[in-house]
């Protein structure tokens, strides 16, 4: 097992894996805090139409993304299984609406790609790479960036939409 | 933290605390209430002062402290007399001592000018040169006398002894007052021992139900005024028999105190009996006889402490922690009491008990947590009278500065932000407000002018006075002034509480030269700005030739907001209730369309803009039809008045605040948030905001009030 060599472990990072709109997205196991089900949201006036408003974590007000939306895959149609992974960057925590979690991978740092030049568009910028996991194509989202652009384009997008 | 850094803090914490106590006493001197004990306290403050600066090398510091000890030695040793001039100088060197400390912790120790006054300190200790100070700087030895001084301070200040008797009568009962509420209130006060008189209890075969057999003998200690003791049966005065006496102090009981507690007056109960003898005996035969000596005990020793209540430093990190899980707890009782109910279990039943229980625990805690962070307004009144002093030195005016209710306690954060302002209405007071000593005299008033700074605690806020006994606010000056100013039209009509309220508008300025004590014309508004970002209210109250009370009320915490829960739609808003003037329900003939975006409501005949808040924020499901809904009034210290337009009122409670912004960002019309009693979140809607989010969408100026009879 990998974990009897610390420094092999060190290198590897280990990602949970989860899909939306029918595609596999994977994020840094360090900043999800916790996985819980969907719960009806507060909506925020005058946001994007991807934040669903916000709900109670033990009394910290949470805004929730629609991770589907996000990507400009339209609304998510909620029902009881859908899932809400807390994620934290720095000081701030949000959640993140998606299909279902899949999985907790641990790609080797060969298996990375970066995102191919083609496929950048604006709303990629939160795509860290690509891992390839069994064959698979996984599509691995930097929170940081995720976080970053909720806080700071929400309201100019909210005058242009 | 470098360890020497700790306790150079450590040292400047102290700092702060030696200076109030040192200003605390000189001002007693100045008053000429002067004991040996105030005077020794000011002494081994500044003792403590030097002592301490001493080790950091604080030269200046040291050297003033020094010279200033001298003359309180003498004063101490009855060489020399505190006369009056003697007391000024006194009170300069303090604020010099002070400034000399804040250099010293700002690392700044030049460009302070204490010459002067050190000159003059050296003239009364009758020295010329610079005397060796370094004979004690081992200044801590101080210490444990400080605290025997305490002991002896605090035997005079025994509390009184007050006897109640109480007979509730059956209509007390009857109108649903609770002897044992009333109890408690009581023992709020002060130390009780209370004795119920069951000599008119019948036997069960023939207790009447509805009658009222028992009385109660109170024994109140504690240092508490009559009216007090009234307060608290308020409202059972008038269905009870009600006997409040004054008893007479017995000190000489006191010297038994320093015994052990050993009861010295129940010498058989030291012998080795069987227990259950031990505890029957004082109760049944001797327990009238022997409550008061047991009681003196308990309050005696609190009085004890009183003189040096035992305090630790705590980060406010972590009190703020424990205000939040407080506030936490609350909202999940409130959830649980939701589900308890939707289950079925009314409140009589075990559950509904236990909760009810675990709510008045709940309350009970958070607000011990939030006492915390509570602290006496004295902090900030005690920069006070230094900065009276040098007003009245500048503008050549006789001020007397009265102080009352210090003691009062509020948020720390309301302490760390009230102090500008007040600093600021002060100014305004003594530059503004009091005439001249001349134009006093002619008016025939003191030559002294008086401001008086209070607070108190009044229903559940704090209330903050500065009133002056000048000339009044001149409304003909003001009114004048404004028109020069633009800041109203030359024909309106204005009340006389209108006209005073012209002072809070951003740049006015009455003061006809510009002093360097106010009249930039930055002043009022600024003031009444800072207030309301606390959540407060500021309202003049001024009477000419008789003076101008100005009145702060500020919410006790920010943590917390009185709010009146709305229904938008499907969702569910909370307004601060400071905002809301009154609600009504509009009938469609009362809605007048003003342009393509407005909408006027007609409230007795002046006009408001109306504002939906359903079609402001794009709620689903909201009323549109004209008519329907209710308007609330809303006063807002940024737009004016207007009314907002919502489906429907829920309630009014108190909600715990909770920012989103770090982890979404600031949303327009929106304060914060909050969760209701069923975990949803609510949001906290920011009045100001929303007017100007409603501007801002119809590209306009927001039609002000108008008056239906003027244009």
């Amino acid at each position: 097992m990998d974990h009897l060599d610390p420094n092999v472990a060190e290198s590897r990072r280990q990602f949970i894996t989860f899909c939306t709109n029918g595609q596999e997205f994977a994020a840094d196991i360090m900043t999800i805090r916790e996985i819980r089900g969907w719960t009806p949201t507060t909506p925020l006036p005058n946001a994007p139409g991807y934040v669903r408003g916000v709900i109670n974590l033990r009394g910290v007000v949470l805004p929730v993304i629609d991770l589907r939306a996000r990507l400009g895959h339209g609304m998510t149609e909620t029902n009881a299984k859908h899932v809400i992974v807390v994620v934290r960057v720095v000081d701030s925590v949000i959640g993140l609406l998606v299909d279902a979690v899949s999985d907790i991978i641990t790609p080797e740092a060969s298996d990375i790609q970066p995102t191919p030049d083609l496929a950048r568009d604006a709303d990629s910028i939160f795509v860290e790479g690509i891992a390839v996991v069994d064959e698979k194509m996984v599509t691995i989202l930097s929170m940081r960036h995720l976080v970053d652009s909720l806080r700071e384009h929400t309201t100019v997008e909210a005058a242009v939409a | 933290m470098d360890p020497m850094e700790s306790i150079k803090q450590t040292y400047f914490q102290e700092c702060d605390e030696l200076l109030v106590a040192m200003e605390e006493g000189l001002i007693a001197m100045e008053s000429g209430e002067a004991d040996d004990e105030i005077i020794n306290a000011v002494f081994r403050a500044v003792h403590s002062i030097k002592g301490g600066g001493g080790a950091f090398g604080f030269e200046n510091l040291v050297a003033f402290a020094h010279i200033f000890e001298t003359v309180l030695d003498l004063i101490r040793s009855g060489q020399l007399a505190p006369e009056p001039d003697v007391v000024k100088c006194l009170l300069r060197a303090g604020d010099l001592i002070s400034d000399h400390v804040g250099a010293a912790r700002s690392g700044d120790t030049s460009g302070i000018d204490d010459g002067d006054v050190k000159e003059e300190l050296r003239g009364f200790a009758g020295e010329s040169g610079d005397e060796g100070g370094e004979e004690d700087f081992e200044g801590l030895d101080f210490a444990p006398m400080q605290f025997a001084f305490g002991e002896e301070e605090a035997a005079p200040k025994l509390p009184s002894v007050w006897h109640i008797r109480f007979v509730p009568h059956a209509s007390l009962y009857a109108k649903a007052n609770e002897p044992y509420l009333i109890l408690r209130e009581l023992a709020c006060l002060g130390d009780i021992s209370v004795e119920a008189d069951l000599s008119r209890l019948p036997a069960l075969c023939s207790l009447d139900a509805e009658e009222a057999y028992i009385a109660w003998n109170i024994e109140l200690r504690g240092e508490v005024e009559r009216p007090a003791i009234e307060e608290a049966f308020e409202f059972a005065a008038e269905d009870c028999d009600l006997t409040i006496e004054q008893a007479e102090q017995d000190l000489p009981d006191l010297p038994g105190l320093p015994d052990p507690p050993g009861l010295p007056d129940l010498p058989e109960l030291g012998q080795p009996e069987p227990l259950p003898d031990l505890q029957a005996e004082p109760v049944k035969a001797e327990a009238p006889a022997d409550a008061p000596v047991e009681t003196r005990k308990e309050a005696a020793a609190p009085a004890v402490k009183e003189a040096a209540p035992q305090t630790i430093r705590v980060d406010l990190d972590k009190v703020d922690r424990l205000v939040n899980l407080a506030g936490e707890l609350v909202i999940t009782q409130a959830m649980l009491a939701q589900s308890v109910q939707d289950a079925g279990f009314g409140a009589t039943s075990r559950l509904g008990n236990g909760l009810l229980e675990f709510e008045h625990l709940l309350r009970e805690l958070q607000e011990s947590v939030m006492a915390i962070r509570t602290q006496p307004v004295k902090s900030v009144f005690q920069r006070m009278p230094r900065l009276v002093r040098e007003l009245a030195a500048q503008t050549g005016k006789q001020v007397r500065l009265l102080v009352e209710g210090e003691t009062t306690e509020v948020d720390k954060t309301v302490i760390d932000r009230i102090g500008e302002p007040l600093t600021h209405m002060i100014r305004n007071a003594i530059d503004h407000g009091l005439e001249s000593t001349e134009d006093r005299i002619a008016n025939g008033k003191p030559a002294e002018g008086t401001v008086k700074l209070s607070a108190e605690h009044r229903g559940g806020r704090i209330v903050i006075e500065i009133a002056d006994d000048g000339a009044g606010i001149n409304r003909a000056r003001v009114r004048e002034k404004a028109l020069e100013k633009g800041l109203i039209s030359p024909t309106a009509t204005l009340a006389d509480e209108e006209i005073d309220n012209l002072i809070f508008m951003p740049g006015f300025s009455t003061a006809s030269t510009v002093s360097n004590i106010s009249g930039r014309g930055v002043g009022m508004d600024v003031v009444r700005r800072s207030i309301v970002e606390l959540g407060g209210r500021i309202v003049i109250v001024s009477t000419p030739g008789k003076g101008s009370r100005f009145v702060l009320t500020l919410p006790l915490t920010l943590a917390v907001l009185e709010g009146m829960v709305v229904a938008v739609g499907d969702q569910t808003y909370v307004l601060p209730l400071s905002n809301v003037v009154e609600s009504m329900k509009p009938s469609a003939s009362e809605i007048e369309a003003y342009g393509r975006e407005w909408e006027l409501l007609n409230v007795r005949n002046t006009y408001v803009p109306l504002i939906s808040i359903g079609k402001l924020l794009g709620v689903e499901g909201a009323t549109k039809g004209v008519g329907q809904g209710v308007a609330v009034l809303i006063e807002s210290e940024g737009t004016g008045r207007f009314a907002l337009l919502v489906d429907a009122i829920l309630g009014q409670r108190q909600v715990v605040i909770k920012s989103f912004e770090n982890n979404y960002r600031h949303i327009e019309g929106i304060a914060a948030a909050t969760i209701l009693g069923d975990g949803r979140v609510a949001l906290i809607l920011d009045v100001d905001g929303l007017a100007g989010l409603c501007r801002d969408r119809s590209g306009g100026a927001m039609p002000a009030e108008l008056q239906a009879t003027g244009s």
